[in-house]
């Protein structure tokens, strides 16, 4: 912890206020996309501006207390209650920046919410607590792969409350709105993988609602897309159910080491017995893993909520044949 | 501080003369009490009560996120700490926090009127208040809130948690501020004395009747929005759920169509503050009067235009967009202009770090930084990217907190003697200052380079890359705390050890502060002076008795 504290403090007292470059600033993180160029404008602009005002309204502050403070035989001095000449200038001063501001602001944000016409599509599936995102062959991940130089366009909804969907090194936010498609686009200028966050508050997974963009080459997405499309005849059953599993972000919720989060620890479950919430017990075999997946509200663990959304129309049978395989590999 | 107040004045009876808190006693002369003065009381006790329970889930907050992962509690309870956090510090502490308890007490004295023109309409707000209160209570305690203070749709029809019963106690919460702002309207048109014209009032009469103003117009909204809501949960009718049909966006420009506004209730009246407690501190006359006047029914006026700024990110339109972020901007040059005057105020001033100036000079830092970062916030794609981080979290701190509470502790040391009769601890007072501005700054400052980096807010757990800036946070946070503790201790201390207030300890020309400290019943025995209230050219101080006394009136 104090090793933490201690590189921490030295991020924070060897700032590089003033620095910008590929690499990111003291502020934001590097400029990985295209439009982020003009983002990083906007706000460097008006970062220069407050350091300006704000070095203004404390210089003043300090000069005027050292100097005017009260002392024995030092009266305030008359001056005038008010000039229209100071008035206007620190009305129209700041006037001007602002629309300078304004203007830059419009420029950048222009650009995020335009997407150029031959951009590459994916859909995006918010849901309590995690993404999917499926690509125009129909493969489904709950990270979003994309390649390099390319511009993706982002079609999005959700299947129950706002969700919003966050790259900070790409400068990008929409909120993912259920019933309503909404849309952004980005175009990744480095190779690497980046946080993406859930921005809008949905509940308890909300902090656990994450995933990672990973920029490839344009050939190793081809190939990542050829390999991820067959998942079930690529890999052994519970290979095959693990990758599921994963992509369908079961791992949100279910942790599969024992520890329980929002819905119980999926390790050694098979072949147990659970008392339920309301009161009855229920033995853990393939079919209360199928009807859990499916009818996921019928039978609830006691100490767990009922949270989870189903997932019929998601799965097919063989998918849970595979998941179930991968369960039973947990024991 | 009812009982505080009776067992000082057992002892002062026989010495002191009756005043508004000893003219009367028991309990049913506060609970039936007209007198503005005791509602300001009642209010004042109430809302830092308020402030005491919002400030215990702030630290619990912060207690949670000192380090990743869970640190106390899981992420349900998380969840439910900021929103309780943030609905009492709006509803119940920072919305009627100035107007209601300090406007209360002081606005018909600074008119020289004996009261508000509604007595009864004032009593019933604070009635409403607590029966607000109340049902806020009852949530917490039966199931507790944990959708945000915002009540986002379609998540408020999802959750098992009480947002009936809050939302209730907002509608409710609602109307007791409607109450206020009408009755201070009429106050200042129908009771302003011979002489003070609306070019003579004092700043602060200016800031309550543009809060006033805004209170009368934007919370209907509010009000409709929550019954629109009930409607919704209690009838089924589709109108914000996206499964009915309804549109969830619909209810976010509702919702900050009065929250925006709102804000404006929250900082108008911390202005006002401001503009008293910098000339009087200074000793020098307020510059631009005319233009601190102006700028404040700007920000009334200009506050109903810019509510679309949250919604840059919710697929409102480019064109909306655009239109809401050019009257974002306009609203900033009006704060400028306020912040510009009260630093000429004090140029070749005669400047005392009492209390309250300590207060003033921190809010003047703070909401000047609030100010600037909202700026950031207001420009369109830099908003895309700060939008819903820790950046806008610490911007809404800086001014609200930064801003409001500071203000607030500015005019509650700055009138404490007028209120009580008695001098709290310089000493101890500029200490607990000096924490809460270290203490804030060492909260806020981080969130903000986390923010700009990315991390989201409302989140109970976040990447290591954060932790630092979590972790000074938290310090922060307890620090904060340690010195609010420590002000009320002093606070409550003065009440019974406290030295004697002079009618006018600071040397201000407010009318407030020609009547006794604390004042009679009926505010004043003879009527006021009207004269300029920032012409302290007939105030001189008297070292004997640690006060000032006009000129000619011998000591």
């Amino acid at each position: 912890m104090l090793g933490q504290v201690g590189s921490g403090l030295a991020q924070l007292v060897v700032p590089a206020l003033v620095g910008q470059s590929s690499t990111g600033s003291f502020w934001l993180p590097p400029p990985d996309s295209v439009a982020s160029g003009a983002v990083d404008h906007a706000f460097h602009f008006v970062m220069y501006v407050s350091y300006f005002f704000f070095a203004l309204i404390f210089g003043l502050i300090v000069l005027f207390v050292v100097k005017y403070r009260r002392r024995p035989g030092a009266e305030a001095v008359k001056t005038a209650k008010s000039s229209l000449a100071l008035e206007a200038t620190w009305s129209l001063i700041p006037l001007a920046l602002t629309i300078v501001m304004f203007y830059l602001g419009f420029v950048g944000y222009v650009e995020l919410r335009s997407p150029p016409e031959r951009a590459y599509e994916i859909s995006v599936l918010a849901r309590k607590w995690s993404w999917q995102f499926t690509y125009p062959d129909g493969t489904i991940d709950n990270n979003l792969h994309v390649p390099v130089g390319e511009p993706v366009r982002l079609v999005m909804t959700s299947d129950d409350v706002i969700h919003s969907l966050s790259i900070p090194a790409f400068r990008v936010k929409m909120d993912v709105v259920p019933g309503r498609y909404t849309r952004t686009w980005f175009q990744g200028k480095e190779l690497g993988t980046y946080d993406l966050y859930c921005t809008e508050y949905c509940g308890t997974g909300h902090s656990d609602m994450l995933a990672s963009v990973v920029v490839h080459e344009a050939d190793d997405f081809r190939a990542w897309l050829k390999a991820a499309g067959d998942v079930l005849g690529n890999n052994p059953p519970a290979k095959a159910g693990e990758i599921l599993f994963r992509r369908h972000g079961c791992g949100s919720c279910h942790s599969t080491d024992g520890t329980p989060r929002v819905g119980p620890s999926l390790q050694g479950i098979v072949g147990q017995t659970h008392a339920m919430a309301d009161g009855s017990s229920a033995a853990v075999d393939e079919n209360y893993i199928r009807q859990s997946i499916l009818e996921p509200g019928t039978k609830i663990r006691q100490g767990f909520r009922n949270q989870m959304p189903t997932y019929k129309g998601r799965l097919n049978d063989q998918e849970i044949t595979a998941i179930i395989q991968y369960i039973k590999s947990l024991n | 501080m009812a009982n505080s107040a009776d067992g000082k004045l057992s002892e002062t009876n026989s010495s002191a003369p009756l005043n508004y808190l000893n003219c009367q006693r028991g309990f049913l002369s506060w609970a039936l009490t007209l007198d503005h003065k005791r509602i300001g009381v009642l209010y004042l006790v109430s809302i830092m009560a308020s402030l005491g329970l919002g400030g215990l889930f702030a630290m619990l907050i912060r207690a949670e996120l000192i380090a990743p992962g869970e640190t106390i509690v899981k992420e349900d309870t998380y969840n439910q700490f900021f929103t309780l956090h943030g609905a009492i510090m709006i509803f119940l502490f920072i919305l009627p926090g100035i107007p209601a308890a300090l406007g209360n007490f002081v606005l018909p004295i600074m008119l020289g009127a004996k009261d508000v023109a509604f007595p009864r309409l004032n009593l019933a707000s604070y009635y409403l208040w607590l029966v607000g209160a109340v049902f806020f209570l009852v949530a917490l305690v039966t199931g507790g809130l944990d959708t945000g203070w915002t009540l986002y749709v379609p998540y408020a029809f999802q959750t098992d948690t009480r947002v009936l019963t809050a939302g209730l106690g907002a509608f409710i919460l609602g109307f007791s501020s409607i109450f206020t702002g009408i009755n201070f309207i009429a106050t200042v048109h129908t009771m302003r004395p011979p002489g003070m014209t609306w070019m003579k009032m004092p700043l602060f009469l200016w800031s309550l009747y543009a809060t006033a103003i805004i209170q009368v117009l934007a919370t209907p909204v509010l009000g409709i929005t929550l019954l629109l809501l009930a409607a919704e949960l209690v009838l089924g009718l589709g109108i914000f759920d996206p499964a009915k049909g309804g549109d969830p966006i619909l209810f976010q420009h509702f919702f900050w169509f009065y929250s925006h506004p709102a804000v404006y209730i929250m900082i108008l009246p911390a202005m006002g503050i401001m503009s008293e407690v910098i000339p009087t501190f200074s000793r020098k006359h307020i510059f631009g009067y005319k233009f601190i006047a102006a700028s404040s029914v700007a920000i009334a006026f200009l506050g109903f235009l810019v509510w679309g700024h949250h919604m840059f990110t919710s697929s409102q339109s480019v064109m909306a967009g655009t239109i809401f972020s050019l009257l974002t901007f306009s609203v900033s040059i009006p704060s400028a202009i306020k912040v510009f005057n009260w630093l000429a105020t004090m140029y070749k001033g005669s400047i005392a770090l009492d209390t309250p100036m300590l207060y003033a000079l921190a809010f003047l830092l703070l909401f000047g930084i609030g100010g600037l970062t909202g700026l950031f916030l207001a420009t369109l794609s830099a908003n895309v990217h700060l939008h819903d981080t820790y950046f806008v979290v610490a911007h809404f701190h800086y001014t609200m907190m930064g801003g409001t509470l500071i203000a607030f502790l500015a005019g509650l040391h700055y009138w404490w003697p007028k209120i009580t009769g008695r001098m709290y601890s310089e000493f101890w007072g500029r200490l607990a200052a000096i924490g809460v501005f270290v203490g804030f700054n060492l909260t806020f400052f981080p969130q903000f380079v986390m923010g700009s980096r990315g991390m989201p807010r409302r989140y109970h757990d976040f990447p290591d890359k954060f932790a630092i800036f979590h972790f000074l946070s938290s310090l922060g946070a307890f620090l904060t705390g340690l010195a609010m503790l420590t002000a009320l201790a002093y606070l409550l201390h003065s009440l019974f050890r406290g030295r004697r207030a002079a009618a006018n300890p600071w040397g201000s020309a407010t009318l407030e502060w020609q009547c006794a400290s604390p004042p009679p019943k009926e505010n004043f025995t003879e009527p006021p002076r009207v004269g300029d209230p920032y012409d302290y050219d007939n105030l001189t101080y008297d070292a004997e008795n640690e006060c000032f006394v006009p000129m000619n009136a011998s000591p």
